[in-house]
């Protein structure tokens, strides 16, 4: 599943738009820089394609190994 | 897919770039197929003027900044005397397709073994959205209010077109990387750039279409679509020249 550095983002929207499974939303939340950041509406619909990350202009998404996910 | 890293040659912090700004992407792109290619520390990045310029803010590799437009002239000398190194120069339009014309064009001619990364974004990004060669017909920049007249400023220059036809130049495409498809594609052309260089090939130039949503005054969202409608269809994306294929 992938993991978003909400301190890099600069909420363009790029990754919401690509997502395939239409999974990824802006939240309320600002980061420090004083942009909003997106989450992950449903987790478990996550196929960690990475299209997400492989838009994101800033390298704010990563995908981590498989068994290295800290959420288990 | 299996694993999606932060690439190792950027630092951790955000880039210098306006939001949507598509320079992110690029940049991060070059720095995904040198780790890929293990050449991290190995590469120099020649960096130009203008916008291409605010990665150095956060390329944590070896870089050198140089005057406007002669990134390819400080290219040919580095690479020259250290041609183990994978040595790119990182150039927007404004900068290659104006005042760096005669670099470029000596240097593909020249058939220097580096690779140049061209950002097209059709605008002169950093001084305030002028308008640039390779501004489109009709669009609207601070220098053209009334859309780009070719009547007084002439046509947008297509540098792939104008590179592919000389003979020096081994490798040369155009990428648009508004959508997943051309960024995995823009990914194996810079990659396959990067090889040929570090074969001894020679002279390698990509050219990959971007965006300016603060000068375009679009959001993000809109300039990949003016890009679809407007940018794409003109400057077509493809390989215009491949030499190592034409021999087999």
């Amino acid at each position: 599943m992938i993991e978003i550095n909400a301190s890099l983002c600069k909420n363009c929207g790029y990754c919401i738009k690509f997502c395939p499974r239409q999974i990824l939303e802006i939240g309320n939340v600002r980061n420090r820089r004083g942009h909003f950041y997106p989450h992950l509406t449903d987790a478990d619909k996550c196929t960690s394609c990475a299209i997400c990350a492989s838009m994101c202009p800033e390298g704010a998404i990563e995908l981590p190994p498989k068994g290295a996910d800290s959420h288990g | 897919m299996a694993e999606y890293k932060r690439a190792s040659l950027l630092a951790d912090s955000p880039s210098g770039y306006c939001p949507g700004c598509l320079h992110g992407l690029a940049t991060k792109l070059i720095a995904e197929v040198i780790d890929d290619l293990g050449q991290a520390d190995n590469s120099l990045n020649v960096i130009s003027v203008g916008c291409s310029a605010l990665n150095l803010l956060y390329w944590s590799g070896d870089n050198l900044s140089v005057a406007h437009g002669r990134a390819p002239a400080a290219a040919t000398g580095i690479k020259r005397t250290n041609p183990e190194r994978l040595v790119f120069a990182y150039q927007g339009d404004g900068d290659l397709a104006a005042i760096g014309l005669a670099e470029i064009m000596s240097a593909a001619n020249r058939g220097e073994n580096f690779t140049v990364i061209f950002a097209n974004n059709q605008t002169y990004g950093m001084t305030g959205g002028q308008m640039a060669p390779t501004t489109l017909i009709g669009q609207k920049t601070t220098t053209s209010i009334y859309g780009r007249d070719p009547q007084t400023t002439g046509y947008p220059m297509k540098m792939c077109e104008l590179i592919s036809t000389l003979e020096a130049p081994v490798f040369v495409a155009r990428y648009a990387l508004n959508s997943p498809k051309g960024v995995n594609d823009a990914r194996k052309g810079i990659k396959k750039a990067f090889e040929l260089q570090l074969a001894g090939k020679g002279f390698t130039f990509i050219e990959l279409l971007t965006n300016c949503p603060t000068n375009w005054k679009m959001s993000p969202m809109q300039t990949l679509e003016y890009m679809n409608t407007n940018t794409i269809p003109y400057f077509k994306p493809g390989i215009y020249k491949d030499k190592e294929a034409d021999v087999k």
